[in-house]
């Protein structure tokens, strides 16, 4: 857990997501690797700028998947067979062809919420404060029309007069450093 | 296809001919403006203000009637035996067939990449989780106990009682509250990043403090949009299977009773390509008028028009030939009992509701969508659409009533007609939709912000900085 005082990181913000992903690009050719893109609409190409390919959300939802249809199936077996037998027109009291229906419904239930779910937790939500937001342009623009790049104060290559140097040989609107 | 309208037209892309899906001009800061507009406004349209009141004034019919009905019971209905299933199935189904288009435009085209979707996405969603609203309605206050409504769903209880999952009605409570569920989450979590937006660009406390909370501390990170697209893909993908077998689901309710004119196997795809129909129409019978109001004629164009208006016409298409099939089988099967059932549906003492049916789901829309100037005519489609709607509702009649009231014995033969209470309800959960729909598009971004700025062209992404030489071309 990085201290939660001083500097978090050196922001700079770009008009066009052409300069952010360039920008980005370069960050990591100068050996930054703690460093996050901020944009209005998700932009591909600066995850692949900062070579974030892979997440775990399809894998969350694959489990919570496996999950609901374990439980509706064994929940509809034990039910209909040991807890409550009816006798319903002689059929079998395990009538498999007919608890497809809900176990298929409890598959998608299951993995649907896993997914929404999962997806928030994996990216530590709900969480209301981060100190990028303390950068006085950040919330004028972040989630309305400007790209944002954050070059984080943990990362070993991190300094206050070198990085902010760096940043401002790209055409940024403005860099600033974010306090904690 | 070749340009038809105006060659000037600023609306028809030069290129294909085809209207655009956004009006040129749009930048990433007027599309925020636009849409959050809307919602932050201090200014209330007055207009808003008398829709909510109408809406509201026509949902106490739903309380007066519902309160009434758990004083007195269902007996108030028209229902009787052998029409035991009246007003209430009819509308429980009309009205989550409805709520099928908005899952069939946030789900299936956004797996298609129809990215024209994401205009009206937001509010098709919308539609259908308060369509499900009032079609849940319906089951609930139809069991005759509805206090004891939770007995439907599996819970350990000291009765030891438990659901008996070899029926169809069983089936429906997992389809249905699935259905429900994953809808509402599908439909918040693509609010998340408007609301964002919207913390951002809120200035009274209030708003603020409400639509952060919202969104959960959005902030339009890279790894967290990568992580939220591949959370919509998988919704997408479930949402899929689930929307066909919802109605599917619904359709095995009557396709499992040996009731001739139910126990047919074309039910399903017939029930779901009548539930988008009908899904379809309400979309454009709610789009039409809030695009005028609001003035959003630059997102929602004629191009969503035409291409809702063409979906109709193919899933009107397929519900023609169930009609067909029908009447075929009831030929083919040579069994006298369907002969009879069909003979009845069409010419016994409900007969008009056949052929209002087949007025209002065939014969006025089918020929006409296939006209391009009809499909860009707003007022003829706004028609087109209350049209599909009240036809789909006498499809369900049709089905539920003309086939049970006169069935294997004439002896037991009745008829069905409905009491003031059947239409005071239905009415009633046709306020509260509109209630709901005009809450919301105050209240929350009806047009999905982020998803109309991916689609601008100023989303290319250029090689900059020295070694720029060619411009790479975004794919999606």
């Amino acid at each position: 857990m990085p201290p939660r005082e001083g500097i978090y990181g050196m922001l700079a913000e770009f008009n066009t997501p052409s300069e952010l992903v360039y920008a980005t690009q370069q960050a990591r050719a100068a050996g930054y690797r703690r460093m996050e893109c901020y944009t209005p609409y998700p932009v591909e190409e600066a995850a692949e700028a900062l070579q974030f390919h892979t997440t775990r959300v399809p894998l969350v939802c694959l489990l919570g998947g496996i999950m609901g249809l374990a439980t509706a199936g064994l929940m509809e077996t034990w039910i209909n067979v040991w807890a409550y037998p009816l006798n319903i027109a002689g059929r079998p009291l395990w009538s498999w062809p007919a608890f497809i229906i809900p176990a298929y419904e409890w598959t998608i239930l299951f993995a649907g919420l896993s997914a929404a779910f999962g997806m928030i937790a994996l990216n530590g939500m709900p969480q209301l404060y981060h100190p990028v937001f303390n950068a006085p342009n950040f919330r004028n623009g972040a989630t309305t029309d400007k790209f944002f790049l954050c070059l984080e104060a943990t990362d070993p290559q991190f300094s206050l007069a070198g990085t902010r140097s760096f940043l401002e040989t790209f055409p940024a609107v403005s860099v600033v450093e974010v306090d904690h | 296809m070749a340009t038809k309208g105006p060659i000037n037209d600023p609306m028809i892309d030069p290129r294909t001919g085809e209207y655009a899906v956004i009006a040129p001009g749009h930048n990433f800061k007027s599309v925020t403006q636009k849409i959050a507009g809307i919602v932050l406004t201090s200014n209330t349209p007055l207009g808003w203000f008398f829709g909510l009141m109408v809406g509201g004034g026509v949902a106490t019919f739903l309380v007066i009637g519902v309160t009434w009905l758990f004083l007195k019971g269902v007996g108030i209905w028209g229902v009787t035996i052998p029409g035991a299933w009246g007003f209430a199935i009819i509308n429980f189904v009309w009205w989550i067939g409805i709520g099928h288009a908005g899952t069939l435009i946030s789900a299936i085209l956004l797996l298609f990449k129809q990215t024209w979707r994401n205009s009206i996405n937001r509010f098709a969603e919308a539609m259908t989780i308060f369509a499900v609203v009032c079609a849940g309605t319906f089951p609930l206050i139809h069991v005759g106990r509805p206090w004891l409504a939770y007995w439907l769903f599996p819970y350990p209880n000291t009765m030891n009682l438990w659901p008996q999952f070899r029926s169809p009605l069983a089936w429906d409570v997992f389809a249905v509250s699935t259905y429900a569920t994953i809808s509402i989450v599908f439909w918040y979590m693509g609010m998340i990043p408007d609301f964002g937006t919207l913390r951002d660009r809120a200035t009274m406390p209030l708003a603020k403090a409400a639509y952060g909370f919202l969104s959960l501390g959005w902030r339009g990170s890279t790894r967290h949009w990568i992580r939220y697209e591949s959370a919509s893909l998988l919704l997408a993908g479930l949402s899929t299977p689930l929307v066909l077998s919802v109605h599917t689901v619904i359709s095995f309710d009557f396709a499992v009773a040996s009731l001739p004119g139910w126990h047919t196997t074309i039910f399903p795809p017939y029930f779901v390509a009548g539930a988008v129909y009908s899904g379809f129409a309400m979309v454009l019978t709610l789009a039409i008028p809030i695009r005028k109001f609001y003035h959003l004629e630059d997102m929602v164009t004629l191009r969503h028009l035409d291409n809702m208006a063409k979906v109709m016409l193919a899933t009107g298409s397929i519900v023609a030939y169930g009609y067909g099939m029908e009447v075929f089988m009831a030929w083919y099967s040579a069994s006298h009992w369907e002969f009879f059932m069909m003979w009845n549906r069409m010419f016994g003492p409900l007969g008009w509701g056949y052929w209002i049916l087949i007025a209002t789901n065939i014969v006025i829309p089918l020929t006409s969508l296939w006209s391009r100037k009809l499909r860009v005519n707003v007022a003829w489609l706004f028609f087109i659409s209350i049209v599909v709607n009240t036809g789909m509702w006498f499809e369900r009649f049709v089905i539920v009533v003309t086939s049970l009231y006169r069935d294997f014995l004439p002896s037991s033969w009745g008829t069905y007609k409905a009491t003031k209470w059947d239409y005071m309800i239905y009415v009633g959960t046709m306020g509260l939709f509109t209630f709901l729909f005009f809450l919301f598009v105050r209240f929350l971004p009806m047009i999905p912000m982020s998803e109309i700025k991916m689609m601008l062209p100023q989303t290319k992404v250029k090689r900059v900085g020295p070694e720029a030489e060619t411009v790479i071309e975004r794919t999606v």
